[in-house]
């Protein structure tokens, strides 16, 4: 496809105002009370549960929707927080489709799971409406833990190790706590400042204080803290985005989609947000999905994401690629970019790609050769984990490696969610993490003498 | 070609589907547009004895269960007989029974214990020209506390007496509904009989409370902080339904008494159940509540494509069918092995049958196997409960299979292609030699 480069035309306030709070209002409307019923009505309380089982953090998912089911939605949210105490937010972001939904035993019977995050959501929707959480903190230790990342790795663990009577600071590199979910999750996920105010409903048992603007490896050091604090734990996310390693990757318009994302989520005015005309992501994540679905939203023209294998080998499930596909994106299989093309001073004009073939695994290129005209090219092609700026602890992969009780090879450090070795990339995993850290820590520091 | 047609007593009506004497038969206007819907009759909505109206409560008259997706599963009432004048009625059914000679009109009724009382209200009816009398001897509410209902049908020298007194005064046809509020059915219909009855119909709702608001502290329905027992109807009660107007339909002293069939009827496989037991015909009212007259269609339709496929030409070809086999316990084969079986390629692994019969029964299902989530029976723990069918959210995935031959490995026993029962058991004391 030859193209005639133009200029670019990245602008913002491509929509009307009522457009964009429609297009980032909820994916999901809630369930309404006889919706929470009905669905619920549709599990069978499974013996030994299979979505028990496929759920990282093992809420007792049949106890929790029959709770619904007898009027009792209170009681149904303690059963998920007890396992999971940002079930609020993984009730919003998990993919169900490839986890407890996937092995619902009504999606073999019919193909139609039993709608299980919608169901999490009303349980804890309707707890955190006006109460906080709901576990009594034990009679104070003299222990104190550090927690680095007031992410939802270092949340569970922060909350868990509270409810021990353990004193906790939680140390945060940004100006907000959250994560990825204050900064990563796409907007129509998590509406109404819902992640400031889970941050908050897990604070409410007392014990945990954070300190913002607090970045390891910069504002303090690993050992400073192992001194001060009787244990640590680390959730310190990935660092940073991959790069392509192409030519043109300077050019003006080439973003890191997750800073792009992080800007969206924190932008006060979407309208005032720029995007291109022609947008181009180049990825096959779920940071491919979330950039790709919102530039549409905002209003470019064109989008297509570009991902150098195959369907099946994508990240994003099927769900997020219909998801994209439903809001007009275009999803182009097996092809990767070869360059980035100037358009006109300085700013990207446009993608050369090349189709890609598999052979015993291995991606090749075929020659044949397309190009896309972008205003905008995200890069989403992954993230890698940036440390602490000294080789003290132990790495796999380019990860924390840790043991099954999340240590890692420093007696007193535990780390957990994203940066560490093996970890699946979800909000879920990370809060399992956390959880079964301070199920250790609370062990280790009870065994500690003195 | 399949014929609906019935004659109940002497009673023709285009099909065998009535309307209970309930709110849906209380006026012309109501019974006019059931007519028009396609039911084959109704029995008038229950007329007192001349004078002031009586008066209902003004507050909530159901109360109700719901199932999944607020399903009607069942709801009672505190509705008294009706409180329009007796006049108006009257002057109506005459109208009606004009305007619609093809359909049954029966008048329900239901006055003091007084033979005077009952020998001036069938005259009055007899001038309407209506095809027959009910006498309301089941209503458990209200009522019941005037001496009157089920009052009356929990006493069966009462229901005899009051019986002969209609069948003395009248040339009607007189049907005797009965209350199920009682220990054995039997007894109220045998009355019936001996007083001349021409049919009994049954049931009629059973006293219940159907809920209790746990706010408030009160039964439901509530009137202004009180609740009373109401008469409980719908497809909940069909089994207790089912049941007694089989009592009847069996009892050597009670079966050749016709009987109109009522109690949760909702579709016409519920009515052709009544009527295998021996109903005549049925008699319908929470179902039209629930869902408006036009259940009546499929009701029809359901019934003729049924009797069609199963080669009954007309209705006398099947009441009464299932009558002889309906027996005692201790008639039961107990030669008779089943084994239930799990269709494995249906199975989706919820894991309810095992969890049941592991929890509450005879741990003969498997829970792994080879290490995998594995649901099997095992035949040598399998006592054939059905339980596991029972519980089993899969059609057809969980049948009873019976065992024809070979050796019961529960028992180690050969089975036995003889028929033997309790009665000659060697376990069972009082047995008689065979």
């Amino acid at each position: 496809m030859a193209s005639d480069i133009k200029s670019s035309e990245i602008a913002s306030g491509w929509l009307k105002a009522e457009e964009y709070a429609a297009n980032f209002s909820d994916l999901h409307a809630p369930l309404s009370t006889h919706e929470a019923y009905v669905e619920a009505d549709r599990c069978y309380f499974c013996y030994d549960a299979p979505c028990v089982t496929a759920c990282p953090t093992g809420i007792d998912i049949p106890k929790f929707i029959r709770q619904i089911q007898t009027g009792n939605p209170l009681g149904s949210a303690k059963t998920i927080f007890e396992q999971n105490i940002l079930g609020g937010m993984c009730a919003r972001v998990c993919p169900t489709e490839t986890l407890c939904e996937e092995v619902c035993v009504r999606e073999e019977a019919e193909g139609k799971p039993v709608k299980i995050g919608q169901l999490q959501r009303y349980a804890t929707d309707h707890y955190m409406r006006d109460h906080d959480q709901p576990f009594a903190r034990a009679e104070p230790t003299s222990k104190k833990v550090a927690v680095v990342g007031a992410g939802p790795a270092g949340l569970s663990c922060a909350h868990r190790l509270a409810s021990y009577g353990h004193e906790v600071v939680i140390f945060e590199a940004a100006d907000k706590p959250g994560g990825l979910s204050e900064y990563g999750i796409a907007a129509y996920k998590t509406v109404d400042d819902f992640a400031q105010s889970e941050v908050g409903f897990v604070l409410s048992i007392g014990g945990i204080s954070i300190e913002k603007g607090k970045k390891l490896g910069i504002d303090f050091s690993l050992d400073e803290i192992r001194a001060r604090f009787d244990a640590v734990f680390l959730g310190l996310g990935m660092g940073s985005v991959n790069n392509l390693g192409l030519p043109g990757e300077k050019l003006s318009g080439v973003v890191d989609a997750v800073e792009y994302i992080s800007d969206l989520r924190q932008a006060d005015d979407l309208s005032a947000l720029p995007v291109g005309r022609n947008v181009v992501v180049i990825g096959g994540g779920m940071t491919a999905v979330d950039a790709a679905v919102q530039s549409r939203l905002l209003g470019a023209e064109n989008v297509t994401m570009v991902y150098r294998r195959g369907k099946d080998a994508m990240n994003a499930s099927d769900y997020e690629q219909q998801l994209a596909q439903t809001r007009g994106v275009k999803i182009i299989f097996s092809a990767q970019p070869v360059q980035l093309i100037e358009g006109d001073a300085g700013n990207i004009g446009a993608v050369e790609f090349e189709y890609t073939s598999q052979d015993n695994g291995k991606l090749a290129g075929t020659g044949e050769t397309f190009m896309l005209d972008a205003d905008m090219v995200f890069k989403a092609i992954g993230q890698h984990f940036v440390g602490d700026g000294t080789d003290a602890i132990a790495l796999k992969a380019g990860r924390i490696e840790v043991d099954e009780n999340r240590r890692s090879n420093l007696e007193d450090v535990w780390a957990g969610g994203d940066c560490i070795a093996g970890g699946e990339d979800l909000t879920v995993a990370a809060v399992e993490d956390g959880k079964v850290a301070a199920e250790a820590i609370n062990q280790y520091l009870k065994s500690e003498r003195g | 070609m399949v014929d609906i047609r019935s004659e109940f007593i002497g009673i023709k009506s285009p099909n065998p589907f009535w309307l209970a004497s309930a709110p849906p038969t209380d006026k012309a206007y109501n019974v006019v547009r059931a007519f028009k819907a396609g039911w084959g009759g109704v029995v008038w909505k229950t007329l007192g004895e001349d004078g002031p109206p009586l008066v209902n409560v003004n507050g909530p008259r159901y109360g109700v269960v719901h199932g999944p997706d607020r399903r009607v599963l069942g709801f009672n009432n505190i509705e008294l007989i009706t409180d329009r004048p007796l006049e108006v009625n009257l002057r109506e059914i005459k109208q009606v029974k004009r305007d619609w000679p093809d359909r049954a009109l029966v008048v329900s009724l239901m006055v003091p214990c007084e033979e005077q009382a009952w020998i001036d209200i069938l005259a009055r009816v007899e001038e309407t020209e209506a095809d027959g009398i009910e006498l309301n001897f089941g209503c458990p509410h209200g009522m019941s506390e005037r001496g009157m209902g089920s009052a009356v049908g929990q006493v069966p020298e009462y229901i005899e007496m009051v019986t002969r007194w209609c069948k003395m005064h009248t040339r009607m046809p007189v049907i005797v509904k009965l209350t199920p509020n009682i220990t054995d059915i039997r007894f109220p219909a045998l009355a019936a009989v001996n007083g001349n009855a021409d049919a009994v119909s049954l049931i009629n709702t059973i006293n219940s409370i159907t809920s209790v608001d746990l706010d408030l502290m009160t039964p439901e329905p509530t009137i202004d902080g009180k609740g009373s027992h109401g008469g409980f109807c719908g497809p909940a009660v069909k089994p207790i339904a089912l049941n007694m107007v089989a009592e009847i339909a069996r009892n050597p002293e009670t079966s050749a008494i016709p009987i109109s069939g009522i109690g949760g009827i909702t579709t016409w496989r519920d009515a052709a159940e009544f009527m295998a037991l021996g109903a005549g015909n049925v008699q319908v009212c929470t179902a039209a509540m629930t869902y408006g007259f036009k259940v009546v269609e499929d009701m029809i339709d359901g019934l003729k494509d049924w009797m069609e496929q199963s080669g009954y030409d007309r209705l006398d070809d099947f009441i009464g069918r299932a009558v002889p086999n309906v027996s005692d316990w201790q008639y039961l084969n107990l030669n008779y092995i089943t084994k239930a079986k799990i269709d494995q390629d249906l199975c989706i692994k919820c894991g309810r049958c095992f969890i049941a019969c592991e929890d509450t029964s005879h741990q003969a299902i498997t829970e792994t196997k080879g290490g995998e989530r594995h649901f099997e029976v095992l035949d040598e723990e399998c006592v054939g409960c059905n339980l596991c069918v029972t519980v089993c959210p899969v059609e057809n995935c969980l049948t009873m299979e019976q065992m024809t031959s070979g050796v019961d490995p529960r028992t180690d026993e050969a089975i036995n292609p003889e028929y033997a029962n309790w009665t000659t058991h060697p376990n069972n004391p009082a047995r008689i030699e065979s």
